[in-house]
C-alpha cells in the first residue's frame, strides 16, 4: 500500500519534471506539435504541387529546419530584453526600406530585396511584419489603455511610413499585411470602436485616391480581374478561373494524392507557391480544405490563450497582433485562390513554397513561446 | 523626465486586452465559417460545374517547333534549307476509333496495306495527348482535294503545313552534311522531351548530326482555345520559338562538283583541305545518294535497294573507308627516317629488285622487279622504290614507326566535327600482343614501311597527313563547319603540333614529293609535266586481295571488284601550299595513273582561273617564274 502510494507520486513527479524541461527550454510542446504537424502536411501537398520535385520539398524541408532553430533561439530571450530592443531594430528596419527603394534589387519587375552578393540576400519588408507590431505595442505599452488620440497619431505614423516604403517597391500585398500587423495591437490595446467605424467609413476615399495615385497598373488589373474574372478568361481571369476549377472539381473527397489534373496537366499557375491551397483542395477535397483549417483554429487557440496569459502588456499585446495577422495571411490567401479577394499575391503560412516566409512566420512563433515560458509565478496561473 | 509619471493599471490593461482577444477570437471563428461556406459552395454546390470544366478544360498548351538553322557552303550557297510542305495528321483523341479511320484514309486515297501499317505504326508513337501525328508526308495537290472531299468522314485528321529539310543539292552533300530523319523511339528516350516536344525530324548523320544542338534551335508555345471538336479557335498568348543558328561550312559546292566530276563516275573518295585553317573544301564519297527522301520516312523498298546495292552508295569512304595507305606514307616515313637519325637525306640504299632481312630466305620485292639500283631518299620517294623503305623501316623498328605515323594522324581520328569517323588502325607490337596475343616479326616491320600489312586508315587521315607536310607539323583539326550562326569554329584540342629535330627534315620529304610529279624518273610525272604549278604528291596502291609469294599481279587474271584500289595524296603550289588532296579510287589499279589526275583536276579547279593561270592570290613572286608550259 505504502509503496503503491509511492510509486503514484514518483510518476506524477515525472510529468512534471518532463513539463519543466519543456518549460526550461522555452519551448511550448502544443504550439511545437501543431506546427509539425501542418509542416509535415505540407511537405506532401507541396510534393505533389511541385510536380514531385524532391529538391523543392527537401529544400523546404530544410527552410523548416533552420525556421525551428530560429524559433527555438528567439524563445530563449525574455520578452521584456526584446521590448528593449524593438526601437532600435524599427529605425534599422526602416532604413534597410529606404536602402531598397534607392538602391535595391531588381527581382520580378518589383525591388524588394536587400543582396549583398555572397554574403546575405533578403527581404527588409518581410523583417517588417514582425518589427512594426512590436513597435507599436512597445509604444502603446508604455501608457495605460485604452491609448489616448495622441498616442494613436503617432502609432499610425509609426505603421504608415513603412507601410509606404513597402508600397513604393512596390509590393501592395506585403505592405497591407505590414500595415494590418500594426494596426491589430492598436485593436487590442482597446481602441475605441466609435474610432474603428470611423476609419471604416473614412476608407472609402482613401480606396478612391489609392486606386487613381498610387495603385500599378498591374495591381489595377488584379482588382479588375477580381471584380469580374470573366472579363477576360484567359489573359487576366486565369490564375482565378483555373483555381477555382481546382478547387471545385475536387468535391467533398478528393482526387487524391498527386491525382489532381488541374495542377499537374499545369493549368494552374504558381501552384506550389500562393495557389497552393487549390492544389489541396482538388487533391483532398472539402474535407482536407477543413482539416486544414481545423488545425490553423487550434493553432490560433493556443496563439491566443497564450496571449490572454501574458503577463506584460508588451507581451499580450504583440503575442495578440502576431496571432491576428497571422490569421490574416490564412484568410487572404485562401479567400484569394478561392476568388473572395483580389489576388494581392500573399503565400499560405507554413504551407506555401518559400524559405523567407517560413523562418519570419517561425521567428514569431518564438516570440510567442518566450512570451509564453518566461512568466514568474508559473505555477499559479 | 518632464512627463508627470502615470501610475500603471495592470489589472485594467489586463482587461482590455482579455475583451480584445474575445472579439478577435470571434472575428477569426466568423471569418473561417466565411472559408468554410466559400469552399462548401465551390466543392458541393458548383462541384458539377467545375469537375466538367476540369475534365475539358478547353486551354491548351501547344508547342511551336523552331526553325532548323540553314546550312551554307563558304559562298553562302544554300546546301539544307526548309521547304514548306503538307503532310496529313491524325489526332487520336478526336478520331475516336483511329484505326477505321486509318482504314477510310487508305481507302480515299487508294493506297496500300504496306502504307496502312505504316500510318497505323506512325499514330502509335505519338507522345502526348491531344497531339496530331503525321501520319503522310509531301501530300499532293490531288491527295489534299480527296481528303478536302471527305473530310465528313474523317474526324480527327487535318492536313497540316510545316517547314521540312530539304537539301537542294541533293546527293552531293549526303556523306558530309548527312540528313535529318523521323524522331525513332530509341532517339526519344534520350532526348530532352520539352525541348524537342514540337519537333519531328533530327539530325541522323553528318553535320546535321554533329551540330544538332546548335541547328535545332529553342522551342516555343502557344495557349490556345479549342472548341468541343479541338479545332483551335484562337490562340491566347504566345511564346515565340528560337530559331536554330545557321551553319556556315568550309565546303564550296563548286569544287566538290569538280571532285564529282573528276572521278568521273569510279567510286572512290576525294578530300580536299586548306592546309592552312584546316578547312575542307571538298569532301566526296562516290557513289553517292539522294538524302532528300529520307527526311520524311524512305519507303523500304528503297532503302533495301541502297542497302544491298553493290556500289555501296550508304557507305561514307571518307571517314570509314578503311584502305592500307600503300605507298602515299613514304614522305612520311622517310621524315620520321630523319628525325629518328636512322637515315640522312645522302644515305644511299642498293635495289636489286627485292630485300632481304639478314639471315631469312625470304625475299620483300620492290614493285620494280628488274631494281633500281643504288637509290637515295629523293629518288626513294621519287620512285616509290620499296627496297629503300623496307631497309629503312628495319632499321626504325615497329615502335618508332608507330609513333611518329600516330603523331601524322594515321590509325587516328582527326576530324573536329565529323560524325562517325572511324579511327582505323596504326598496329604496333603492344596491339598486336593483345589482339593476336602473338609476337611482332620482323618482316611485319618491313611492310609497314611501305604502309601495307596491318595498317587502317581512312582518306581523310592520308588527307591530313598530306596537310601536315604542308604545313610542316602544324596541326589543326580539319572541319567542315567554318561559323555557327556567328560565332567561328574553334580549333579545338588539337594533338600536339609535330616538331622535327631540325625543320630542314620537311624539306627533304616535300622534295621527294615534288619529285614524283616533276622528277625525271617520277612515277606520276605524266600528271606533273601538264600542270602550270609545282605539286608535291605520293601515289599508292591499296591490294584488295593478297598475293601470294612470288606470285605476280595480274590484274587480267583478277575479278574487277578484286583490282587494287589507287590512291593518290598531294598538296600544291609546293612552295605555297594552298590546298590538299587525297584520292582513293576503288579498284582504279594504278596511283599515278588514275588517282594522281583526279587530284590535278580537283587543285586546277581550286587553282586556275579562267584563263588556266594561277589565281594572283595563290601566286607567290617565284612561282610565276617556276610555271613550267
Amino acid at each position: 500500500m505504502n509503496s503503491n502510494f509511492d510509486r503514484t507520486l514518483s510518476n506524477e513527479d515525472l510529468l512534471r519534471r518532463r513539463a519543466s524541461l519543456l518549460q526550461r527550454l522555452h519551448i511550448d510542446g502544443l504550439l511545437l506539435l501543431i506546427l509539425l504537424v501542418i509542416a509535415s502536411g505540407s511537405l506532401f501537398i507541396l510534393y505533389s504541387a511541385s510536380g514531385k520535385n524532391v529538391d523543392m520539398v527537401i529544400k523546404q524541408a530544410s527552410s523548416f529546419g533552420i525556421g525551428l532553430v530560429g524559433m527555438f533561439v528567439i524563445a530563449q530571450f525574455e520578452p521584456r530584453f526584446m521590448a528593449r530592443l524593438v526601437p532600435l531594430a524599427y529605425l534599422v528596419g526602416v532604413a534597410l526600406l529606404v536602402a531598397v527603394d534607392v538602391m535595391g534589387y531588381n527581382a520580378m519587375g518589383a525591388t524588394r530585396w536587400i543582396n549583398i552578393p555572397g554574403v546575405i540576400r533578403f527581404q527588409p519588408s518581410e523583417f517588417m511584419k514582425i518589427i512594426m507590431p512590436a513597435t507599436i505595442a512597445w509604444y502603446l505599452a508604455r501608457h495605460n489603455l485604452p491609448p489616448r488620440f495622441k498616442h494613436i497619431v503617432i502609432s499610425l505614423v509609426m505603421i504608415l511610413v513603412p507601410f509606404v516604403l513597402i508600397l513604393l517597391q512596390p509590393d501592395l500585398g506585403t505592405s497591407l499585411l505590414v500595415l494590418t500587423s500594426g494596426a491589430f495591437v492598436v485593436f487590442m490595446a482597446g481602441l475605441q470602436w466609435r474610432w474603428i467605424m470611423g476609419a471604416a467609413a473614412a476608407l472609402v476615399p482613401v480606396a478612391v485616391a489609392m486606386w487613381f495615385f498610387v495603385l500599378r497598373e498591374y495591381q489595377k488589373q488584379r482588382v479588375l480581374t477580381f471584380l469580374n474574372p470573366e472579363s477576360d478568361p484567359l489573359g487576366s481571369g486565369w490564375n482565378i478561373i483555373q483555381s477555382k476549377a481546382a478547387i471545385g472539381s475536387g468535391g467533398i473527397w478528393g482526387k487524391g494524392w498527386l491525382l489532381g489534373t488541374q495542377s499537374h496537366l499545369d493549368f494552374l499557375p504558381e501552384s506550389h507557391t500562393d495557389f497552393i491551397i487549390a492544389v489541396l483542395a482538388e487533391e483532398f477535397g472539402l474535407v482536407g480544405v477543413c482539416l486544414l483549417l481545423l488545425l490553423y483554429m487550434l493553432l490560433l487557440a493556443r496563439c491566443l490563450v497564450i496571449t490572454v496569459q501574458a503577463q506584460t502588456l508588451f507581451a499580450k499585446l504583440l503575442a495578440g497582433a502576431l496571432s491576428m495577422t497571422f490569421f490574416v495571411y490564412v484568410f487572404v490567401n485562401i479567400g484569394m485562390v478561392s476568388g473572395l479577394l483580389p489576388v494581392v499575391g500573399v503565400p499560405l503560412p507554413l504551407i506555401s513554397y518559400g524559405g523567407t516566409s517560413l523562418i519570419t512566420l517561425l521567428a514569431g512563433f518564438g516570440i510567442l513561446m518566450s512570451v509564453h515560458t518566461h512568466r514568474k509565478w508559473m505555477t499559479q496561473a | 523626465m518632464p512627463q508627470p509619471i502615470r501610475l500603471k493599471d495592470h489589472e485594467k490593461d489586463a482587461r482590455v486586452v482579455r475583451k480584445r482577444v474575445l472579439v478577435g477570437a470571434l472575428f477569426i471563428l466568423l471569418m473561417t465559417a466565411v472559408l468554410m461556406l466559400r469552399m462548401y459552395y465551390l466543392q458541393v454546390v458548383q462541384y458539377e460545374h467545375h469537375s466538367t470544366l476540369s475534365e475539358s478544360n478547353r486551354v491548351h498548351v501547344q508547342p511551336i517547333p523552331p526553325n532548323r538553322g540553314l546550312i551554307y557552303d563558304r559562298n553562302g550557297v544554300i546546301i539544307a534549307d526548309n521547304r514548306p510542305s503538307f503532310s496529313l495528321t491524325l489526332t487520336r483523341e478526336r478520331a475516336g476509333d483511329w484505326p477505321a479511320v486509318l482504314d477510310t484514309i487508305v481507302e480515299v486515297l487508294a493506297l496500300g496495306s504496306d502504307e496502312r501499317a505504316l500510318f497505323e505504326k506512325r499514330v502509335r508513337q505519338g507522345r502526348r495527348p491531344f497531339e496530331p501525328v503525321p501520319v503522310l508526308f509531301e501530300l499532293s495537290e490531288e491527295q489534299i482535294a480527296r481528303i478536302a472531299i471527305n473530310q465528313f468522314r474523317l474526324p480527327g485528321v487535318e492536313v497540316a503545313a510545316q517547314l521540312v529539310r530539304h537539301y537542294p543539292q541533293a546527293e552531293h552533300f549526303a556523306h558530309s552534311v548527312g540528313y535529318v530523319g523521323r524522331i525513332n523511339e530509341q532517339e526519344m528516350e534520350k532526348l530532352d522531351k520539352v525541348a524537342y516536344s514540337g519537333t519531328h525530324h533530327i539530325g541522323k548523320t553528318g553535320l546535321e548530326r554533329f551540330y544538332e544542338e546548335h541547328l535545332h534551335g529553342e522551342v516555343g508555345y502557344q495557349e490556345v482555345e479549342t472548341n468541343a471538336r479541338g479545332r483551335v479557335l484562337r490562340v491566347l498568348k504566345r511564346t515565340d520559338p528560337l530559331p536554330g543558328k545557321d551553319l556556315h561550312l568550309t565546303l564550296d559546292v563548286k569544287l566538290q562538283e569538280a571532285a564529282e566530276q573528276a572521278l568521273a563516275g569510279r567510286r572512290g573518295a576525294v578530300v580536299a583541305i586548306q592546309p592552312a585553317t584546316g578547312e575542307v573544301l571538298a569532301m566526296v564519297s562516290q557513289p553517292s545518294f539522294d538524302p532528300n527522301p529520307f527526311v520524311t520516312g524512305i519507303g523500304f523498298k528503297a532503302y533495301a535497294e541502297l542497302r544491298d546495292s553493290i556500289d555501296r552508295p550508304l557507305y561514307n569512304r571518307v571517314l570509314r573507308g578503311l584502305y592500307p595507305p600503300g605507298s602515299t606514307i613514304k614522305p612520311m616515313v622517310a621524315v620520321a627516317g630523319l628525325d629518328a637519325g636512322v637515315v640522312t637525306p645522302q644515305t644511299r640504299v642498293f635495289d636489286p629488285g627485292f630485300y632481304q632481312l639478314p639471315n631469312h630466305s625470304h625475299k620483300y620485292r620492290n614493285w620494280n622487279r628488274s631494281g633500281d639500283g643504288w637509290v637515295d631518299m629523293e629518288l626513294a620517294i621519287a620512285r616509290s622504290n620499296d627496297t629503300y623503305f623496307y631497309s629503312l623501316a628495319h632499321k626504325m623498328g615497329v615502335d618508332r614507326m608507330h609513333d611518329y605515323m600516330t603523331r601524322f594522324g594515321l590509325g587516328q581520328r582527326v576530324a573536329l566535327d565529323m560524325y562517325e569517323e572511324t579511327g582505323g588502325l596504326m598496329p604496333s607490337r603492344d596491339w598486336k600482343r593483345e589482339r593476336y596475343r602473338q609476337p611482332w616479326y620482323p618482316g611485319e616491320t618491313l611492310i609497314l614501311g611501305i604502309g601495307q600489312g596491318y595498317m587502317q586508315t581512312t582518306p581523310l587521315q592520308l588527307a591530313q597527313a598530306t596537310v601536315l607536310m604542308a604545313t610542316r607539323g602544324k596541326w589543326i583539326r580539319p572541319h567542315l563547319a567554318k561559323r555557327i550562326g556567328d560565332e567561328p569554329v574553334l580549333n579545338t584540342n588539337p594533338p600536339p603540333d609535330l616538331v622535327l629535330r631540325d625543320p630542314k627534315y620537311w624539306e627533304y620529304g616535300i622534295q621527294g614529293m615534288e619529285s614524283v610529279l616533276h622528277g625525271p624518273r617520277g612515277t606520276a610525272r605524266k600528271v606533273g609535266d601538264s600542270a602550270v604549278y609545282r605539286i608535291a604528291g605520293k601515289s599508292g596502291t591499296a591490294q584488295v586481295v593478297a598475293i601470294k609469294q612470288g606470285e605476280k599481279y595480274d590484274r587480267n587474271k583478277v575479278a574487277e571488284r578484286h583490282r587494287d584500289h589507287a590512291l593518290f595524296v598531294a598538296f600544291a603550289p609546293a612552295d605555297n601550299p594552298q590546298i590538299a588532296v587525297s584520292v582513293m579510287v576503288e579498284n582504279g589499279e594504278s596511283g599515278s595513273g588514275v588517282a594522281a589526275p583526279v587530284v590535278k583536276q580537283v587543285m586546277d579547279a581550286w587553282l586556275l582561273d579562267e584563263s588556266g593561270q594561277l589565281k594572283a592570290e595563290f601566286r607567290t613572286p617565284q612561282s610565276g617564274e617556276e610555271a613550267q608550259p
